[in-house]
């Protein structure tokens, strides 16, 4: 051989040279300030070069024995990747999308598991209100005494009624409390959400004590003839609250189930695209929480009349059955 | 480069990816459970500052929620804004990707951080105030709690990729993805002054001229001569080359050799014959 070597991927690495520098350069300018601080040019260029910058890699790999070329081409384009696929779409379209398409549809898509978490709160609510109707000195193995918070059967009618009817609170306090109630029904509701990855089981078991809790009130509040304040009371608020906890079971139990049933799809790709599924139900109900809290701690305080606060309960119930019955179908 | 994970781009190219390790994340996590309490931390401050007037109740409500928002919103927003970084795993410099390959979804990182309660919010509860948590439950309640924990604490370190329960659920992994330099290129050096046969290029593959060139890339430096000198003597008597009447120094026989060498090993393999390692012991070069 003499002097002169032909070596193709000398020539090949000085021809491209220039534009995995200039990717380089953009995708180290994104790392550190951001995708805003390319211009309009730049950023056009930077798919365009970072699938040059993989066919480069793909033809090196079948050119060239250079190890750091290799390496470099693979660093550059893993980290051009994670720049174009790190997940970042402008705001407000995806939030539009969200409420008229994602949530509904997927909340349409767990129907069976919403429907199971509906009969285990309803079995709960059973149970709950025909021990206490045989044995009402049961009342303190359903309620704990902080939750109770005085009400039990030992309380006066008017004591039960005053709770009912109160309505005169200071401004300021009605934000605190639904700002408390909205973040306390949120963490749960996640928590049931979360706990389905356990095979569901502690889900279930959510489902079943809320269930307890909501039969024991509705029995005591009912032995007393006041059943009808007391619902007038409870579901304004307690229609969107009580649904988007069965909503965030519903997914809990959904993801226990690909957990344990995984079907055709290996365990891994089952719980994945139960986990797609769990998150679009959390974003959803955390947000129905927060409307649920300003129901109850602003509308509810300041609106006593029993007619007006069944009125509002059957207009959220018609209001979230018609959203999530009709919402995002395709024509 | 301990351990890489290969990954198909949506453009069809497989990449490597660098696993984050097990101690990264935990720092990363460190760091932004620190950050997550400054923030609160000020927070209180600002508002115990500016509620003295009367406001308490609408000082309570501001904290009580942004709490929540805190600790339900730090993870995910951060790693949506950030393109899967956070504070803390900017610092270490890891990152979370989809597993697929695909962009990250906004649903992936919800998905992910959701179970972050379990993983991380509950056994830190449990661990630094057990009676709030299990107060009021028997022993044995506090106990299972406490194994449950356990599992997903330990699953990250008993799975290949290092995932953690969120991570299966939101089918993402978390990796190193470090700048790095583009080296010189060894075979563009200017003519070759040394001659080899092409018998003697049939020897050595792709690894040995790989290896050959990760010692040259330790240069020529004082201490790296004895290594040049006894790797340019192996390779002279495996190929049975001999210098001519001028002594040749071991940087520029290696520096030589490895030009000819990649320039044949790289022509055979545009012809579609890839060699990977030398030829066997048992057939000693003529």
């Amino acid at each position: 051989m003499s002097g002169e070597l032909h070596m193709p991927s000398v020539r090949f690495r000085q021809e491209r040279e220039a534009s995995w520098r200039t990717l380089e350069a953009l995708v180290d300018r994104v790392q550190s300030s951001g995708l805003r601080s390319l211009s309009a040019d730049e950023l056009a260029r930077l798919p365009v070069l970072y699938r040059a910058a993989l066919s480069s890699l793909s033809v090196a790999r079948a050119i060239a024995l250079d190890a750091a070329l290799l390496a470099y081409l693979n660093a550059l384009a893993a980290r051009a990747h994670v720049v174009l696929y790190g997940g970042r779409e402008p705001f407000a379209p995806a939030f539009l999308r969200f409420w008229a398409r994602t949530f509904p549809r997927t909340v349409r898509s767990l129907r069976w598991h919403f429907g199971v978490a509906i009969l285990l709160t309803a079995l709960g609510a059973t149970v709950a209100w025909r021990e206490l109707a045989r044995d009402p000195a049961r009342w303190s193995d359903f309620i704990p005494p902080a939750y109770a918070q005085g009400r039990g059967p030992e309380a006066t009618d008017a004591d039960l009624r005053s709770v009912l009817e109160r309505k005169e609170t200071p401004r300021s306090a009605l934000i605190h409390f639904s700002s408390f109630l909205f973040t306390h029904n949120s963490t749960i509701g996640l928590a049931s959400l979360g706990l389905g990855f356990a095979a569901g089981v502690p889900t279930a078991f959510l489902l079943l004590t809320n269930g307890l809790i909501l039969g024991a009130f509705g029995w005591l509040y009912g032995a007393r003839g006041l059943g009808w304040e007391f619902w007038a009371w409870t579901l304004p608020h307690g229609v969107t609250e009580i649904w988007a906890l069965l909503l965030c079971a519903a997914a809990g139990l959904r993801v226990g189930q690909a957990l344990v049933f995984p079907g055709r799809l290996s365990r891994l790709a089952s719980l994945r695209r139960a986990g797609e599924t769990a998150g679009i139900v959390a974003l959803g109900s955390v947000a129905m929480f927060l409307i649920a809290g300003l129901i109850e701690g602003i509308f509810r305080q300041s609106v006593g009349d029993p007619g007006i606060r069944w009125a509002v309960a059957g207009s959220t119930f018609t209001l979230w059955s018609l959203y999530f019955a009709l919402a995002g179908r395709t024509p | 480069m301990s351990s890489l994970r290969g990954l198909e781009t949506p453009e069809g190219v497989p990449i490597q990816l660098e696993l984050a390790s097990v101690g990264d994340r935990l720092v990363a996590a460190m760091i932004d459970l620190a950050l997550m309490n400054v923030v609160v931390l000020v927070l209180v401050i600002m508002v115990a500052l500016s509620g003295g007037r009367g406001r308490a109740e609408l000082a309570a409500a501001v904290i009580v929620v942004m709490f929540f928002v805190i600790r339900c919103f730090y993870f995910p927003i951060f790693e949506l804004r950030w393109r899967g970084q956070t504070p803390g795993k900017r610092a270490t410099k890891i990152r979370v990707i989809s597993r697929s390959g695909g962009p990250l979804t906004a649903q992936a990182v919800v998905a992910r951080n959701l179970l972050r309660e379990l993983e991380l919010f509950q056994p830190l509860a449990i661990l630094l105030a057990p009676a709030a948590v299990a107060g009021g439950f028997p022993a044995w309640v506090g106990l299972v709690a406490g194994l449950w924990v356990l599992v997903f604490a330990v699953l990250p370190l008993v799975n290949r990729d290092h995932l953690r329960a969120g991570d299966l659920v939101g089918g993402t992994l978390v990796v190193r993805a470090p700048p790095m330099l583009l080296l010189d290129d060894l075979g563009a050096r200017g003519p070759a002054t040394l001659q080899f046969r092409v018998d003697q290029l049939d020897i050595y593959g792709a690894y040995e001229l790989q290896t050959l060139e990760a010692v040259l890339r330790l240069g020529n430096s004082l201490e790296n001569l004895p290594a040049l000198a006894a790797v340019a003597e192996q390779i002279q008597k495996r190929i049975g080359w001999t210098s001519g009447t001028e002594r040749v120094s071991p940087w520029v026989f290696l520096g030589t050799f490895y030009a000819a060498q990649r320039a044949r090993l790289e022509q055979r393999l545009l012809l579609g014959e890839r060699r990977e390692r030398k030829r066997g012991a048992g057939s000693a070069a003529p």
